[in-house]
């Protein structure tokens, strides 16, 4: 197997945890070839999930950009709101396989521990969520969903206190339980082979997309974009495209604050390389080597490393890297609550805040695929504080 | 034989396991962390593994994870710890020097001036924590081209098959984690684990240094009579944190057996 994508990726992991990463990787590729595994997975995605989940032309928004045509992937409107369960009832369903008896996870923004605690439920496992101590804090409700579906959340109080010391926490917790528990991560990052299994997990959402955009309008579309933190929706998405050469594809990272300022969340466009939670990728991190924490006004995106395939595939210019700040984000997330009548979440906001700046220069036949991964109901906090904290901000519509 | 080797054979002959000592480098502060270091060689360590603080440290347990932190804050780096190891080396000659580090930092100091700065520092061997078998021809080839031992780590999780090839070729000793899991004081150690010495013992003529969970003389003499050496790290952070110096002291000279 290959464990690298170019330089990145890998299993910089302690030698404990190599003989659990070669027994994930086994029951990982016996479970693709066995369509027992592969139908229990799709009828779960069907049944429990609510896929496929519907591409929706967003006429409104498109008529008032006045340019391409935006569709959108409707992430939003799976079982607990997000792309995240696409993954995480993958991972159960190999756990339960593999005689695992207990569900570890970490989480940032609460939704991937939201995701782990409902298959935990629906697997009758005990699980135990690893969440930053100030995450708790600013994450209440996802907390509150969490315990009420049964799981243990764990406020990690080390380092930044925020996902990078989750993921810590729940990696120490793996090393010390791993005979039988099984550690569901998040996104296409960690140890080979998570970010391969993560991405496979999620690369339904681009194998319905193409066949959706195909089905509607005869062709494929021109460009495909998503919003990039850890980066499992964009590789979800971009998986259904990259044999495409004609289809452009754009990952949009976290640009907080603007990359200038150093608070953002741009690993791609703003780190270098190095070695974190076990794989080699772009980090944000000091001359020292020391890990800095990011930042964005999206949770879900505040992660200081990057998924290793993405790092890949922004060195062979198959996928551009775009950075998207804050105040860009929130006008994407008004501009799409206002004009269609959905309200997005904080990350895929960046994603629409790219399709919205690009249409305008497009022709009408060009076609964009946004990934919105998430709802927003958990980001109305969020987005309140923002804008208290930022009151120069109104919104005036689609800015032309 | 080289000094690390040495080191083992000196404490051998005095029928006790060689004393192995991890302290992270620059705690409690840069300025603090030499007299902390030569505490530790005067009340017994024959070797010394110096601590590369890190944000993500996630081998270690709170206790070590606290003092990377507060050695970070107080302004702990790559460069300080290789200036300490020189001074360590010009007043310790036969003391055996291990540079204990995750990779990241390594790899942004540029990892081939490192090891001719490492080796010129005097130390005499690297132990990276995250950097497994399969991905050691990264980084091994450079450190044993500077003419320093590549440290490797086998775990209660690794078979003996494994074990041996992780083994291949090193020269300086091997360290055999006690227990699955993270460091940290532990009130007792898996009953398997004397006679997993023993089968390590008889694939390897290299030393093997038993850590995690050790912290007293009694089980240091135990664990001595199958392991060449013991490790002793987060029970010496810990007296350290709570005495200061001279509770280090003491600490050190209870594992010893003298208190």
């Amino acid at each position: 197997m290959s464990t690298h994508y170019g330089i990145y990726g890998g299993q910089y992991v302690p030698e404990t945890l190599m003989p659990t990463l070669a027994e994930i990787d086994a029951a990982f590729r016996d479970a693709l070839q066995d369509p027992a595994f592969l139908l229990a997975y799709q009828n779960l995605m069907h049944d429990y999930v609510g896929r496929e989940s519907p591409l929706y032309l967003a006429k409104r928004l498109t008529a008032a950009l006045g340019g391409a045509q935006i569709y959108l992937k409707r992430e939003d409107l799976n079982h607990t709101g997000a792309h995240k369960i696409n993954n995480v009832i993958g991972q159960v369903l190999l756990a339960k396989r593999m005689g695992k008896t207990r569900l570890i996870a970490e989480t940032g923004a609460g939704m991937h521990g939201v995701a782990t605690a409902t298959a935990a439920a629906l697997f009758g496992l005990p699980c135990e969520v690893y969440m930053g101590a100030l995450d708790v804090q600013r994450q209440a409700p996802n907390v509150d969903r969490m315990q009420a579906l049964g799981a243990t959340v764990i406020a990690v109080k080390s380092g930044s206190q925020t996902l990078k010391d989750a993921m810590n926490e729940a990696i120490r917790d793996w090393a010390a339980t791993a005979e039988h528990t099984f550690y569901v991560i998040g996104t296409v990052a960690g140890p080979a082979p998570y970010p391969e299994m993560v991405r496979e997990f999620q690369s339904i959402i681009g194998r319905e997309a193409r066949k959706q955009c195909l089905d509607k309008t005869g062709r494929l579309p021109d460009e495909v974009i998503a919003c990039v933190g850890g980066g499992s929706n964009a590789m979800g998405i971009f998986a259904g495209f990259l044999d495409d050469t004609n289809v452009r594809l754009t990952g949009v990272e976290a640009g907080g604050c603007g990359i200038a300022s150093g608070k953002h969340a741009a690993s791609i466009n703003g780190g270098s390389v190095g070695v974190l939670h076990g794989c080699k990728t772009k980090l944000l991190q000091t001359s020292d080597g020391q890990v800095i924490e990011a930042y964005s006004a999206s949770a879900g995106l505040d992660y200081p490393g990057v998924g290793p395939e993405h790092c890949f595939l922004a060195d062979l210019g198959r996928v551009r890297y775009a950075v998207c700040n804050d105040e860009a984000a929130i006008h994407a997330f008004d501009t799409l609550c206002r004009y269609e009548g959905i309200i997005p979440a904080l990350e895929s906001s960046h994603a629409l805040a790219e399709a919205i700046r690009i249409a305008p220069t497009l022709p009408h036949e060009a076609i964009l695929i946004v990934n919105l991964s998430g709802r927003g109901d958990k980001d109305m906090g969020n987005v309140a504080s923002w804008k208290i904290a930022h009151p120069a901000y109104h919104y005036e519509g689609i800015r032309k | 034989m080289n000094r690390l080797q040495r080191a083992f054979s000196l404490a051998n002959a005095q029928h006790r396991p060689a004393r192995v000592l991890f302290m992270p480098c620059g705690f409690p502060s840069p300025e603090a962390s030499e007299a902390v270091m030569n505490t530790l060689i005067e009340e017994g360590a024959d070797i010394l593994e110096l601590g590369v603080p890190f944000s993500d440290p996630i081998a270690d347990g709170a206790v070590i994870q606290a003092a990377s932190q507060q050695a970070l804050k107080a302004g702990a780096s790559l460069r300080k710890t290789l200036t300490l190891a020189a001074n360590l080396r010009a007043k310790h000659p036969n003391t055996g020097l291990i540079l204990f580090s995750y990779y990241n930092p390594l790899m942004a100091y540029g990892f081939k001036t490192l090891c001719q700065d490492v080796a010129n520092a005097g130390i005499d061997g690297l132990l990276v924590v995250d950097v497994p078998y399969e991905e050691q021809n990264e980084i091994r080839p450079t450190i044993e081209a500077a003419g320093l031992s590549w440290i490797p780590l086998v775990s209660p999780a690794t078979t003996l098959t494994r074990a041996q090839r992780l083994i291949q070729g090193c020269n300086g000793f091997v360290y055999v984690i006690t227990v699955r899991g993270i460091t940290g004081e532990r009130k007792t150690l898996p009953p398997e684990l004397t006679d997993r010495l023993d089968a390590l013992r008889a694939i390897t003529p290299l030393p093997l240094a038993a850590g995690f969970g050790i912290s007293d003389y009694a089980t240091a003499q135990h664990i001595g009579q199958h392991a060449q050496g013991i490790v002793v790290g987060s029970a010496a952070v810990h007296a350290l944190q709570s005495g200061g110096l001279d509770g280090l002291r003491q600490f050190m000279r209870a594992l010893c057996g003298k208190a």
